[in-house]
């Protein structure tokens, strides 16, 4: 869906973004994390000409970005940036009306859009919609940001930081928020983060970048943690990557051991994950806890059934 | 700059030019009011914080629609305060403007002072004083409408 060939951008004599090619499948959720100044947030404008490349070519939906006149590209292409960016003369719903707007929906068409959009994340329009910006929380700012750059049903969206202006509670909430959206919408997403472990956590694939606009390693969250392509991404990853990984290893991924009749004290759901099930195995006291799908036991894990699963999953 | 020079020196330097009457004084306070208008629109577009236009122009709009339905709308309070300092000085230094035989709101003041005629002086300060509170009033009310109403 998105596709960068050898895209170089130099600033002067500085190279913000080295040669880089990637491509992000459409429906894909992909992050581009790295430390300051690795040219994340550079290559991010690059996708919606904010920033043009000093050369290479970047691809949307298989058309070259310079095709289209730059507003028009950037009327398809959802941007989100912290704090959402919203214009502060504007009603909420003037604010998500922005594309629509720009694009000529007619009155009727894009107050049901609106409407939609503000339900879709968990602002009723009735008590938000004519409310100013600066009378909404950070993280209702943030909700109303990506319904604005969700207006005009857009195939891609781009995030600049989107939570990091958000308390630590707030943010894991809007993770949470943002995945629930992308499961019902289903868009080719991009955002960009300083922060390793809302990568991890929301990314489909993780792009990491490394200081002087390089690529470090693509791959997936569990690849990333099982198998780091150099020290520099394993530094950057941090500890316990092992334990972390487990929080995104599915529970049904495990072999279990059959279920012997004596009951279990501690029960976890199947579509829980092995972070979850070696909790449940250290509470129990017999190292032991029955794996649940409702009510039907499945199996038992333990200690070796989680070992197993980890280095296999 | 302008600011600097007395208005009294001012409209005598562009009699020379313009001869006296009105069109001395009405280009002078033209000058005069030039001034606050020109350096508050600029600061007022230069206030607009960055990361709202440049979400303006991340959705899709151009230059001119960046201008119009962003900058200017979030610039007005500050454009509106330098109408109106341009405004009460305009009426203050008008008045000055009778010396140099325009026809305005000096004049019967000036009248009065010739003629020792107290009345037409109370008269004459009178409405140049409410002209000139009336005028700062209203543009201070739209002023304060308009920030209340944006961020």
């Amino acid at each position: 869906m998105i596709s960068l060939e050898h895209v170089t951008r130099h600033y002067g004599d500085r190279v913000a973004v080295d040669d880089l090619s990637v491509e992000i499948a459409a429906g894909e959720l992909a992050v581009l994390v790295g430390p300051s100044g690795c040219g994340k947030t550079t290559t991010l404008r690059m996708i919606n000409r904010l920033v043009e490349p000093t050369s290479g070519t970047i691809r949307v939906g298989g058309r070259d970005t310079r095709e289209l006149p730059v507003t028009e590209l950037r009327r398809s292409i959802g941007y989100v940036i912290q704090q959402g960016g919203l214009l502060p003369h504007l009603t909420v719903a003037e604010n998500v009306a922005t594309v629509p707007r720009l694009l000529r929906w007619d009155r009727a068409r894009t107050r049901a859009r609106v409407e939609e959009l503000l339900e879709l994340v968990g602002l009723p329009p009735a008590e938000y919609a004519s409310r100013l910006p600066r009378a909404l929380s950070g993280g209702e700012r943030q909700r109303v940001g990506v319904a604005r750059a969700l207006g005009a049903d857009p195939p891609v969206l781009l995030m600049d930081e989107p939570f990091s202006a958000l308390d630590p509670i707030t943010r894991l909430r809007l993770q949470g928020e943002l995945l629930r959206v992308q499961s019902l919408v289903r868009k080719t997403i991009v955002v960009v983060t300083h922060d390793i472990d809302e990568a991890l956590r929301l990314g489909d694939r993780v792009v990491l970048m490394r200081t002087g606009g390089r690529i470090a390693q693509v791959a997936t969250p569990g690849t990333l943690l099982a198998h780091p392509a150099s020290d520099f991404v394993a530094g950057f990853l941090g500890g316990d990557r092992t334990l972390r990984r487990l929080a995104l290893v599915p529970l049904r991924s495990a072999e279990l051991r059959p279920a012997d009749g004596a009951a279990a004290v501690e029960r976890v759901e199947a579509a829980a994950s092995l972070r979850d099930a070696l909790e449940a195995v250290l509470r129990s006291p017999d190292g032991r806890a029955a794996v649940v799908d409702g009510d039907r036991v499945l199996g038992v894990a333990d200690a070796e059934v989680i070992r197993r699963a980890a280095a296999t999953g | 700059m302008i600011l600097t020079i007395p208005s009294f020196a001012l409209f005598g330097l562009l009699t020379i030019l313009l001869g006296i009457g009105n069109p001395a004084v009405e280009l002078g306070l033209a000058l005069y009011a030039l001034l606050p208008v020109i350096r508050n629109t600029r600061a007022g577009l230069g206030s607009v914080d960055p990361a709202v236009v440049d979400a303006a122009r991340a959705m899709g709009m151009g230059p001119a629609q960046v201008l119009w339905r962003v900058e200017l709308p979030l610039a007005l309070p500050v454009i509106v305060a330098g109408l109106r300092q341009a405004t009460v000085m305009v009426v203050a230094i008008a008045t000055v403007g009778a010396t140099v035989g325009a026809n305005d709101l000096g004049q019967p003041l000036l009248e009065g002072i010739r003629g020792d005629d107290r009345d037409a002086i109370f008269a004459g300060a009178l409405l140049v004083g409410l002209l000139g509170v009336g005028a700062d009033a209203t543009l201070a009310a739209l002023e304060r409408g308009l920030s209340r109403s944006r961020g």
